[in-house]
């Protein structure tokens, strides 16, 4: 039965790739089918597991163009401090990359991010800054902007303005997709910076016009929005909304039900953001009546355990769901 | 009548509420009826043009209206409508 269900995707003696280093280890992510989360049978449910990247996330592939871009650019030197903020994957990415690169890096996250985020950043030698956790990440960008604007060592990697983040997705995870599943009709990712939207929309309207493009983003917790006015509100300068079709919020709580149901289903340990990814998956195909979706899971679940992401019952989990925690 | 959602930065210039029900046929005439019933609402949700402000989302049962047929985008008497300031994350 097993084998009827899922024919074997890797040829026997295939041979594994080998790479200079962990830098060019980066990307070529699998797609697998996960056909068990899609509501209609007549839409294929598709999942790239950027989880497999060297830190376990999405964010590698941003960490490397940045500090490429910065390197390339001549804006960082020797003395300089790499600087981002971040609520934990693009840090852990630029304080592994950035100390094998001989960088200081220095990480500004909100003080509610998950205890395994704190321990790989230090364990990747970064210096880690707090922001409030009730000001979200528009709290962390604010603080390391004025740090920037204060302290000329430290310079900004910028995954919020800087276009090589966009880029290196237009030019690595849009075509990874496309090769892998060239019949896709739409995809779905989460909606942080833009910069994955972003990348793949423009190499998708160009490789193939049509495809749609849905964005899946957080409602924030009550305890997360500590903003004074709407004034303080932020879009990312690399976010162009006219690239996307469609765009939901989904709850935090929805969110970690989704993840679960990814376990408990299809056996992927995956972080809450896949699971409102692959909820506003479901929600599309629902309105299809045939056709395929590939859906972006950003990262794993290993840095999400100790908030009890899989283990608590979600109605003793209010105060995180809230804003508590910063899932995302 | 829909129920509009507010964002707790919303709440301060609508007597602490969370959520109110509005009556109106489309997104433009459920934020006329929100800012008619706390006018001092007004500078924060509209620009001076009389659209949305920018940093203001509007979503019709999860999905943002930008992409429906935003402020004309039809309400019926069950949707909720979440009003949200711009977030960013990563």
């Amino acid at each position: 039965m097993v084998a009827s269900q899922a024919p074997a995707t890797q040829a026997a003696g295939q041979v594994a790739p080998r790479f200079d280093g962990i830098d060019a280890a980066i990307g070529g992510t699998p797609i697998v089918e996960v056909g068990r989360l899609s509501p209609s049978p007549s839409v294929r449910l598709l999942a790239k597991l950027e989880a497999s990247n060297p830190t376990g996330s999405v964010k590698d592939r941003v960490a490397k163009a940045l500090i490429d871009d910065l390197e390339a650019s001549g804006r960082i030197g020797p003395d300089s401090i790499l600087l981002e903020a971040t609520s934990g994957n693009t840090g852990i990415a630029l304080a592994m990359l950035g100390k094998r690169r001989g960088y200081r890096v220095a990480v500004v996250v909100p003080d509610n991010v998950t205890t395994e985020r704190r321990q790989l950043l230090a364990l990747h030698g970064a210096e880690v800054i707090d922001s409030p956790g009730h000001l979200g990440s528009n709290g962390a960008i604010a603080l390391a902007r004025d740090l920037v604007a204060r302290d000329s060592r430290f310079v900004m990697a910028d995954q919020y303005a800087n276009p090589a983040n966009p880029r290196i997705h237009e030019a690595t995870t849009g075509p990874e997709i496309l090769a892998a599943v060239p019949e896709i009709d739409v995809f779905v990712a989460g909606l942080g910076t833009g910069g994955t939207l972003m990348g793949v929309a423009r190499f998708l309207r160009r490789s193939k016009p049509g495809v749609r493009v849905v964005a899946a983003e957080p409602i924030p917790g009550e305890n997360v929005q500590g903003l004074r006015s709407m004034d303080e509100g932020f879009v990312p300068e690399i976010f162009d909304p006219s690239l996307l079709d469609s765009r939901y919020v989904v709850s935090n709580r929805d969110a970690l039900a989704m993840t679960r149901e990814l376990l408990a289903r299809e056996g992927i340990f995956a972080g809450p953001s896949s699971g409102a990814v692959l909820l506003v998956a479901a929600r599309v195909a629902k309105e299809m009546s045939s056709g395929t979706i590939v859906a972006l899971l950003p990262d794993g679940g290993w840095k999400y355990l100790s908030a009890g992401a899989y283990s608590t019952p979600l109605d003793e989990l209010e105060d995180e769901l809230e804003g508590g925690v910063a899932w995302w | 009548m829909s129920t509009v959602r507010l964002p707790a930065v919303l709440r301060a210039q609508a007597d602490g509420q969370k959520a109110i029900d509005v009556a109106g046929g489309t997104i433009r005439e459920v934020v006329a009826g929100v800012v008619e019933r706390h006018p001092a609402l007004a500078s924060q949700l509209l620009g001076p043009d009389g659209d949305l402000h920018r940093f203001v989302n509007v979503y019709l049962n999860g999905q943002d209206v930008r992409y429906l047929a935003g402020l004309e985008t039809p309400v019926g008497p069950t949707d909720e409508i979440r009003l949200l300031p711009a977030i960013a994350g990563g």
